[in-house]
């Protein structure tokens, strides 16, 4: 054999080679996204059919009886994610500015690791924290303690996402206001913040969209509930626990009603995502 | 930036943003109080032994947390292994082999898949996984593979491997984000270079590439471990829900985040919530140093440029 030969024949393997390692590289694409194509196929298929207006406006009717809704958990999740976000978003706000625009102070290092490790804690020990803290005392499950749970959650996660937003401002920018004489509050608020509105706002949305899907905080914190919302200090329904009590049950009409909460809750999160897209191509920070 | 406050309305911005910015600290730091205060009673009656035992009898009041710490550990681990290689195939796709376009509707696809929550995962994993797994999969795994220890037992579709399949998604997108990243933060001279010296495109990612990425590729498993270490209800909801540790992958199992889920709520006498507390104490001190590791490869990589 010639030492072409040889070549030849190394590079035919290696071409070989190449060829497989790509198409798995492909393929293995092709999979991963996959799950999602199922997932949104079978929550519009099994849950498009049970999506009318009684869904929204009606309360759920015991087994068997036709009809019915979850009125009563959309409007559930409505609120423990506005009463969240009241506590949240500010708190969550306020602290991305101090990381952003305080980094080289010495509590910054704690306060970022504090927000970090935070983020990482299972939710359920959130709810758990929320019981014992919220629970207990007041000796009754509440709409206060789990939004007080899912404000936990809501609040590194708005954190980190401002954070990142304002320190892609440059420090010119910064200069150019210290230069112009103005006190470094104002060239925070009103030049740094007020310019990444748009960025700051999409990390809301997106905690937001993160929160009205939780279910495990809620388990022991607003439990659950048959009825309209009696109130910020008794149980309240939600979607996410509705969703979970009635896939886990055997009946029917019950799980028709999971699909068509889930259906509700992917494409809530889908929409949010998709605006957050077009916000952050519209406007480049 | 750094610059003294100089007047008042600096000082008192600073303050209140340093105020309010420290609740999060605080808040980390009572949970962890409020864990050991509510497990003392469990901590006071069985100590370390809780973790290496594996009665759990809220009927006879005896309790030992083995088997959730063991379906933790096995099903957390054995979605890694599944979502580490796919994860990483996935990030490469994107970052060295797909057109623009193509990568950002497949990358946005993905990301899409960390949004969806995890009821959902679960409720489409009762209905369309588990019955797959069912009827064909395990059939088929047990008709061939049966004699091995990890297809014993009768195919629920329920149990350790559907709960794994579940992790596996589910930590997949946070894998490959941090992928994409530590890939792409390789500069392309050493791309070009490989391919100048003859290598083919496969080569020259195994060489430039993924070569001088392992300990960012490394940090991203850890961080979906984190992640993959507190998911709770898909998990729950597609375990099986037996306390029993099973060497079978087809047997049902529980981890510390489902027996909580399960049995939280309707915790009778106090001795069943202190050691329900103990678990969820226990969950929280992994995830805690799992997330710590994880920060601190992440924190490791930036400041070495990316990747070795």
């Amino acid at each position: 054999m010639t030492f072409q030969d040889i070549y030849a024949k190394l590079d035919r393997r290696r071409t070989i080679k190449n060829r497989i390692a790509l198409s798995i590289l492909v393929l293995a694409s092709i999979i991963a996204i996959l799950p999602l194509l199922f997932i949104l196929y079978y929550v519009v298929a099994r849950g498009l059919g049970g999506l009318n207006l009684a869904f929204f406006t009606e309360l759920p009717k015991p087994v068997g009886e036709p009809g019915g809704g979850l009125g009563n958990a959309v409007l559930g999740t409505l609120v423990l994610v506005a009463m969240a976000s009241i506590a949240g978003v500010p708190i969550g706000i306020t602290t991305g500015i101090y990381l952003s625009e305080f980094r080289t102070s010495r509590a910054s290092n704690l306060v970022r690791a504090s927000v970090e490790l935070l983020a990482g804690v299972p939710s359920i020990i959130l709810g758990m924290f929320a019981y014992a803290l919220i629970v207990v005392p007041m000796r009754g499950f509440s709409a206060l303690a789990g939004s007080a749970a899912l404000a936990i959650i809501l609040i590194p996660t708005v954190a980190k996402t401002t954070e990142e937003v304002l320190k892609l401002v440059p420090d010119h920018i910064r200069e150019a206001g210290l230069g112009l004489g103005l006190p470094r509050w104002k060239v925070i608020t009103r030049i740094v913040v007020y310019g990444s509105r748009s960025g700051i706002f999409t990390g809301v949305m997106l905690g937001v969209a993160r929160i009205s899907g939780e279910t495990a905080p809620l388990l022991f914190t607003a439990l659950n509930s048959q009825y309209w919302a009696q109130g910020l200090l008794s149980p309240i329904s939600s979607l996410p626990v509705q969703i979970y009590t009635y896939a886990i049950s055997p009946f029917d009409d019950w799980t028709q009603m999971a699909w068509t909460g889930s259906m509700i809750l992917v494409f809530f999160v889908l929409f949010a995502s998709l605006l957050m897209r077009a916000i952050l191509r519209g406007k480049k920070v | 930036m750094p610059s003294p406050p100089i007047n008042a309305g600096d000082r008192l911005f600073r303050r209140l943003a340093l105020a309010l910015s420290s609740i999060v600290v605080i808040i980390l730091v009572m949970i962890g109080i409020f864990l050991v205060k509510m497990s003392w009673p469990a901590l006071e009656a069985y100590g370390i032994n809780f973790i290496s035992s594996t009665a759990w009898d809220p009927v006879r009041s005896h309790y030992g947390a083995a088997p959730f710490i063991y379906g933790t550990l096995v099903s957390s681990f054995l979605a890694l292994s599944i979502a580490v290689p796919l994860s990483i195939a996935v990030a490469l796709f994107l970052t060295e082999l797909a057109p623009a376009r193509v990568a950002a509707v497949i990358g946005f696809m993905v990301e899409m898949l960390a949004a969806i929550p995890s009821v959902v995962y679960g409720l489409w994993g009762i209905f369309f996984l588990a019955p797959l797994l069912r009827t064909y999969v395990q059939p088929f795994l047990s008709k061939y593979f049966g004699w091995s220890f990890l297809f014993q037992g009768a195919p629920y579709g329920i149990g350790m491997m559907a709960a794994s399949l579940i992790l596996a998604i589910m930590v997949t997108p946070t894998i490959t984000a941090i992928c994409r990243e530590v890939f792409r933060a390789v500069p392309d001279i050493q791309r070009e270079a490989a391919l100048g010296l003859g290598a083919t495109k496969w080569e020259m990612i195994r060489l430039a590439v993924i070569k001088s990425s392992w300990s960012g590729v490394f940090g991203a498993s850890i961080l979906g471990l984190g992640r993959a270490l507190g998911e709770t209800m898909a998990v729950t909801m597609l375990i099986g829900n037996r306390n029993e540790i099973s060497t079978s992958l087809f047997a049902p199992g529980q981890t510390m985040a489902s027996i909580i889920a399960n049995e939280y709520a309707e915790a009778g006498s106090g001795i069943h919530i202190a050691a329900l507390g103990y678990v969820g104490l226990v969950l929280f001190l992994v995830s805690f140093i799992v997330n710590g590791i994880a920060r601190r490869v992440v924190r490791r990589l930036q400041k070495s440029g990316a990747g070795k």
